[in-house]
């Protein structure tokens, strides 16, 4: 159990989907404009990513492995991610239409969003058990929204700052996201990873 | 006289990737490997081959294939492509650089979801010839490439003194750790964009520079 949550903790805080290993960066950049769409792209990633790992796992341990297609591993998981993201779609909304107004109009974009197809590398290439997996995804998504979220935060009290002409756009985004990481890299003395 | 036209067609092509839209500097597109592999100049050759790999052989094969696919149906037949050459590239560097395919890491594959290659597809390979689409290619992929080594030489000359593993500051002279870590590769990103832009605004047109001037001050000098 200690394991699990030090596995948690360290895909959350120490090795930040955004802050640390680069993965998804441009909705970072994209959606993070106000809180309420941040929220919601959050919300859709970790919704998906949770899902992409019950569904890869399973894939690669009793279909990839056994059968000795373990090169097909790209070419299976981008397919089983666009068929995935569109069943969701289809299936929030008939199901919850408050959910899909939610959420729903970023789940097209999460398709060609690195951080699912690294997520699903990251935990075969790990050779994590699926209970693993799981709390992979959920501490990768956590630290995810998080980082969504700071960085909305920051921006839109951004709105009123007066920028150096240089700097405006994304150039100030990327220097902020520079700052964060900085105060991340502080979260590497929890000796977890 | 026909086949001069058809190379400064080809030229033109090329020059627009290689110069005015490069990515990720001119159009922020392809952002995490560009933050992600940078630490050393030669890593940025390694992706920037095989990014213009992948780039060329998406475009030429679905500029072949334009008239035949369902246009419904395009993206996922699109993305399958992109996948297969992927896979091809993710092999041929595991086999002969196997080094720096290791630290490239899960950021090969990865290329599948570069919005560059889809959106060079979608953009301009499905209405254009094979050679026109070939030259789009040869132009944002070594666009791309460059790119990827200027960031690459920044972050390696300040981190660890060496660029392409060359010595560059004599030996004992303390080097900048920071460059070399996740904060670093933000930090040059950024510089690198501003600098750029005070580059691109300098360089504007005088209408352009005009623009930026109060209303009133322009009328009366009128």
């Amino acid at each position: 159990m200690g394991e699990l949550i030090m596995l948690f903790v360290g895909a959350a805080l120490v090795n930040n989907f955004l802050l640390s290993r680069f993965l998804g960066i441009c909705p970072f950049l994209g959606v993070t404009r106000e809180l309420k769409s941040a929220l919601s792209m959050g919300g859709a990633v970790t919704f998906v990513m949770l899902v992409t790992g019950l569904v890869v796992w399973p894939l690669q341990h009793y279909v990839l492995d056994p059968l000795g297609l373990g090169f097909l591993q790209t070419v299976a998981f981008i397919l089983i991610i666009a068929v995935l993201v569109q069943l969701l779609e289809m299936f929030i909304r008939k199901m919850s239409p408050a959910l899909y107004e939610a959420f729903g109009i970023y789940l097209p974009l999460i398709t060609t969003n690195c951080a699912i197809l690294g997520l699903a590398l990251l935990v075969v290439g790990e050779g994590f058990t699926l209970a693993q997996t799981l709390i992979f995804a959920l501490g990768s998504a956590a630290g995810y929204t998080l980082a969504m979220l700071m960085m909305a935060g920051i921006r839109q009290e951004m709105e009123f700052a007066d920028v150096p002409q240089a700097f405006q756009g994304t150039a100030i985004s990327l220097l902020i996201a520079g700052l964060m990481a900085l105060a991340f890299l502080g979260f590497g003395g929890l000796n977890v990873a | 006289m026909a086949q001069y036209s058809f190379w400064r067609e080809k030229w033109r092509l090329i020059s627009e990737g290689l110069f005015r839209d490069t990515p990720p500097f001119f159009l922020v597109i392809g952002l995490c490997p560009a933050l992600a592999v940078t630490t050393a100049a030669i890593n940025g050759v390694i992706m920037g081959i095989a990014v213009t790999f992948v780039l060329m052989g998406a475009e030429v094969i679905i500029s072949l294939l334009r008239k035949w696919i369902p246009r419904t149906i395009r993206i996922p037949v699109y993305v399958i492509i992109i996948a297969v050459l992927v896979t091809v590239i993710d092999l041929v560097l595991a086999g002969t650089v196997p080094a720096i395919h290791r630290v490239l890491g899960i950021f090969v594959p990865l290329i599948v979801v570069n919005c560059i290659i889809l959106g060079r597809v979608e953009a301009f390979a499905a209405h254009n010839t094979p050679a026109n689409a070939a030259a789009d290619a040869l132009g944002y992929g070594l666009g791309y490439m460059w790119a990827l080594v200027a960031i690459g030489s920044i972050r390696e000359i300040l981190g660890n003194g060496t660029w392409f593993g060359l010595q560059i500051f004599p030996e004992g002279l303390p080097t900048v750790d920071l460059f070399k870590l996740a904060p670093g590769a933000f930090v040059t990103m950024a510089a690198v964009l501003a600098a750029l832009n005070v580059i691109r605004r300098r360089r504007a047109p005088t209408s352009e520079k005009n623009a930026a001037i109060p209303v009133v001050s322009r009328n009366a000098a009128a």
